[in-house]
């Protein structure tokens, strides 16, 4: 496998990734409006919401009740997910190029990635 | 303001956003935190959250593209990756110990500098094409890309240097909270003498994954708000994939001009929020 076919597989994966999690954001957006295009809005103070909307389970549960903005935390979710996938896939890619150096390379991006989401939750 | 008008205002100031910030390698957010924060006065922690997932949307939405391309080379984007990802933890852990209002102001007049050569230097299309030193060859960091119909092959010189310089990219962010792509960009373009077109989709692709590294402790710490959010991830991503269309064919230096214009702003705007104390 070349670079060239490597970078078609990768440039694949990322453009369905991103343009489901467009989607699913864009599902999420437009009932949210339905729902509330008049209200007032504002976001002058913060307030850290619930776990419906900051862990990945209340995420999942609230999108699976098709609440809006459990949709659109899906939805961004995905699209987070996007970059890692990339590393992941560059990881396999050089591995079937036998790019040894390359591998290594990649794993220590990887292992930077996933130390920094895991200490996070 | 109700929902509606606010969702159209942030979905079209995004779209703008993204534009600029696929064309440039720069990311989104140098245009979605002033506008949310300061146009739009909302609270700054959920400017910084949307201003991430638009440096991913950017990255993400354009270097699909760019990958088919064959402009971006993921190479050069991992080996720097390892830099900048150290940089921004060294960079965060130092950032508690000292001030960075000074280097918010040095690292401002860095960038007047920067955008001073972008603007006025070089020749016409100023690209020259270097062969690869010893080292960029052992480590196998010449590529080709697209130009004028046909696969031009280019070489890569001093990657110590550029390998240094994303470190202090990496340190920067981590230090100031801001994207590093436009220490990305000038390090790939200036020191390792990588093509212009290259280099800002490289940083594209790296923008992503620096990111999405700190992704994980915004979403839990409740900064990434979906309403707000929303329109900025959709618009981001439109513009992102229209600038893509544009790189594609723009000459080089209209592109540096843009690049020029738009890291001038972010001087400007880290000068102002050194010295009025914001960082």
């Amino acid at each position: 496998m070349d670079d060239r076919h490597l970078e078609n597989i990768l440039g694949n994966l990322l453009r369905a990734g991103v343009l489901l999690a467009a989607a699913i954001v864009f599902a999420g957006g437009v009932l949210y409006l339905v729902q509330h295009s008049s209200d007032a809005v504002a976001y002058r103070t913060f307030a850290a919401g619930g776990p419906d909307v900051r862990t990945l389970s209340g995420i999942v549960r609230s999108a699976a009740h098709l609440n809006s903005e459990g949709l659109i935390q899906l939805g961004l979710l995905l699209l987070i997910a996007t970059p890692v996938a990339r590393v992941v896939m560059a990881v396999a890619g050089f591995y079937l190029e036998r790019d040894h150096l390359y591998v290594v390379v990649s794993l220590i991006v990887l292992a930077v990635l996933t130390f920094s989401l895991m200490h996070a939750t | 303001m109700t929902a509606l008008t606010f969702t159209l205002v942030v979905w079209a100031m995004s779209t703008i956003a993204g534009f600029l910030g696929a064309l440039t390698g720069l990311g989104g957010g140098v245009v979605v935190v002033p506008v949310l924060a300061l146009a739009l006065g909302v609270d700054i922690k959920y400017a910084i959250g949307a201003s991430l997932v638009s440096v991913i949307a950017t990255s993400s939405g354009a270097a699909a593209a760019y990958v088919k391309e064959g402009f971006s080379n993921i190479r050069i984007g991992m080996l720097l990756e390892i830099a900048t990802t150290i940089g921004a933890v060294i960079g965060a852990y130092v950032a508690a110990y000292t001030s960075t209002h000074a280097i918010a102001i040095i690292f401002g007049l860095v960038l007047v500098q920067s955008a001073y050569q972008s603007l006025m230097g070089g020749n016409a299309e100023g690209e020259a094409i270097v062969k690869s030193d010893a080292l960029a060859t052992r480590l196998r960091l010449g590529s080709d890309y697209p130009l004028d119909g046909k696969r031009q092959d280019y070489g890569v010189v001093n990657v110590p240097t550029g390998f240094g310089l994303m470190f202090g990219a990496g340190a920067l962010s981590g230090l100031l909270g801001i994207g590093s792509g436009a220490v990305k960009v000038i390090a790939m373009d200036r020191a390792m003498r990588i093509p212009f077109k290259v280099s800002t989709t490289t940083s594209n692709f790296m923008i992503g994954v620096t990111a999405a590294a700190s992704a994980g402790v915004y979403l839990s710490r409740g900064y990434i708000e979906p309403r707000v959010t929303m329109p900025v991830m959709l618009g981001v991503l439109g513009g992102a994939f229209l600038g893509t269309k544009v790189l594609m064919r723009a000459r080089v230096r209209t592109l540096r001009i843009v690049f020029g214009t738009v890291i001038l702003l972010l001087a400007v705007e880290m000068i102002l929020n050194g010295v009025m104390g914001r960082v």
